[in-house]
């Protein structure tokens, strides 16, 4: 059954037009790879899929409904997103900010209950951030502040992951780390997930399928084997290079 | 709520018991505690029959009629002030942010000016005008300043902090020009200008402090958002905040509380910047405990402060907006250097 899926969605930042008329249909359980270059709109994309950006024309449907005319809360409740390093000014704990994954189920009245303490603890498990649970967000490296937004997508127990280059700041351990954590998650939990990566070569290993973007619009999408060929990437990325067991080497 | 929060506000409320005391007991004629205490106990019905009257009858005149009136303004406004700033802060994401600097005090300072620099009356049917004028004015900028920044159904922090300069400026010079040509009331405005709680009103003190308390109550209800917003706007649309909504709710609320505080005191500056830094790096940032320990953290401030005003070179006043500055200033100095 598709999960997400976009209909026609165009956007553009005032004028330059980012995305034209992207058609894509997520199914549930599925592990979906976002690549291309820089400023292909693989970040508008992902936003769009979340609310986080209103398409200029089209539709975005989650379960076959436009996720702008569902609640707020229950689209939070169903979809989280870890974006790409937010500035955080005030210094706010790791465990108060993963419990506000937990705000699309805390009433505005009420503080956090025993089994939201629960989840945010398992969350933290699970991101291997456990023991920086009382330190300030603003101490953190890059690395760690990462996996504390990653533990707050998962404290919102949601149906659908949103990923935007969540290995971008981490070092090649927690690379893996995470995206066998992620792994898990989809296999384990059925969780859909839909990820941006600039690492062609870990995407194709981890992701059942990939969507390929250039110029805002999609230049092919499919299996691994099939999207990442010699010939893709010299039209796409302007590069020859040698795939050797389906790996990308420069 | 934990311990450590629990123990926080229970301190505070006793220190602002104790503030409270202070203010009423000391000023330019030195109250003993105990006939004030027994003053006041007398007019408890059902106790006052078993006390015998010992002191001068001028006491009470002073306490029922000034001290008293005067030292629940201060807490009023400096928990109001307080609570503003802090939210400001927040919705802003930028410690530095206070009431002042969104243009919100220059506005009521020149509905003020207006009618003390002008021939309009300063009594209508009994009513002081000052009060009104300031609040319109603060609403005047509110929506001045919210108008110019508001660009395609959205409210973006640097407009909104921008257009709140530009304002502050704009209605600084308007008042400005006022006084350069005018001939009277000039001391009075600077006066007011410097904030005081000196020539107020106290009659007003019954309909500002329950509407400040509701406002402060409403604000509080968003703590939970609040939090969110605080740690960045786009996350929290991920996490179900219907942030524009929010955010338009939160100014307009945070701008009527500014209003009542400014129309009543004029423009006491330094409480709702260093007030809620204070009490952030007492209780940490979340607002479900920041808004009431600020609440708290201003009132006491703010009493205290207004108690050295009076008190200093009594029997004349220094004006409270003065002191707090001095207080204010190299505290927030010392804030940043040990941030760096």
């Amino acid at each position: 059954m598709k999960i997400l899926e976009t209909k026609n969605i165009t956007f553009s930042y005032d004028r330059k037009e980012v995305l034209k008329d992207i058609n894509l249909a997520v199914e549930e359980a599925d592990f979906l790879g976002i690549i291309g270059p820089n400023g292909s709109g693989k970040t508008t994309l992902l936003k769009m899929l979340c609310r986080g950006l209103k398409p200029g024309q089209g539709r975005v449907l989650f379960k076959g409904e436009d996720i702008f005319k569902l609640d707020t809360r229950f689209v939070a409740k169903n979809i989280a997103m870890v974006p790409q390093d937010e500035t955080i000014i005030f210094p706010f704990t790791v465990f108060e900010l993963v419990m506000m994954g937990r705000s699309p189920y805390i009433d505005r009245f009420s503080w956090e209950k025993q089994e939201d303490v629960k989840i945010v603890e398992s969350a933290m498990k699970l991101a291997d951030i456990s023991r920086l649970k009382d330190r300030s967000i603003d101490e953190l490296s890059s690395g760690e502040r990462q996996r504390v937004f990653i533990a707050r997508a998962l404290a919102q127990m949601p149906k659908v992951l949103l990923l935007d280059e969540p290995t971008s700041h981490l070092d090649i351990n927690h690379q893996l780390d995470i995206l066998e954590l992620t792994k898990k998650l989809n296999e384990n939990v059925k969780i859909t997930v839909v990820m941006i990566s600039h690492d062609i070569n870990l995407a194709s290993k981890y992701c059942k399928r990939l969507v390929l973007l250039k110029n805002g619009k999609i230049f092919t999408e499919g299996k691994a084997k099939k999207v990442i060929t010699r010939k893709v990437i010299k039209q796409v990325y302007g590069v020859d290079v040698e795939l050797i067991k389906g790996k990308v080497l420069l | 709520m934990n311990k450590k929060y629990k123990t926080y506000l229970l301190s505070g409320i006793i220190l602002l018991l104790v503030s409270v005391m202070l203010g009423i007991f000391i000023g330019s004629v030195a109250i003993d505690p105990g006939s004030a205490l027994k003053m006041l106990a007398s007019k408890i019905p059902g106790i006052k029959e078993n006390i015998s009257v010992t002191w001068e009858g001028s006491i009470e005149d002073i306490l029922l009629k000034v001290r008293i009136p005067r030292v629940l303004l201060a807490l009023i406004v400096g928990a109001s002030l307080s609570v503003s700033g802090a939210v400001f802060q927040s919705l802003l994401r930028n410690p530095l942010a206070d009431p002042y600097l969104l243009g919100v005090s220059s506005g009521a300072a020149l509905g003020a000016a207006i009618v003390i620099l002008t021939s309009l009356p300063f009594f209508f049917l009994g009513i002081p005008v000052v009060p009104f004028s300031a609040f319109a004015g603060a609403l005047l900028s509110m929506f001045l300043v919210y108008g110019l920044a508001k660009t395609k159904g959205k409210l973006p922090m640097h407009t909104l902090l921008l257009s709140g300069v530009i304002i502050n400026f704009s209605f600084s010079a308007v008042i400005m020009l006022l006084i350069t040509i005018s001939n009277k009331g000039l001391s009075e405005v600077i006066v007011w200008m410097m904030g005081t709680l000196n020539n107020t009103n106290y009659e007003l003190l019954p309909y500002i402090a329950p509407a400040a308390l509701i406002l402060m109550a409403v604000i509080y209800m968003f703590s939970n958002d609040l939090n969110i917003i605080a740690v960045g706007e786009e996350s929290a649309v991920y996490l179900g905040v219907k942030t524009e909504n929010v955010k338009k709710w939160l100014f307009i609320l945070n701008s009527l509380l500014t209003a009542l505080a400014v129309s009543i005191s004029g423009l006491i500056g330094f409480v709702g910047l260093i007030i809620p830094h204070i009490a952030r790096m007492l209780v940490g940032p979340d607002h479900r405990i920041l808004i009431p320990f600020s609440a708290i953290c201003g009132g006491i401030f703010l009493v205290l402060s207004d108690t050295l005003c009076r008190s200093v070179i009594s029997p004349s006043e220094i004006p409270t907006g003065v002191v707090t500055a001095i207080l204010g200033g190299p505290f927030f100095l010392y804030l940043l250097k040990r941030k760096k």
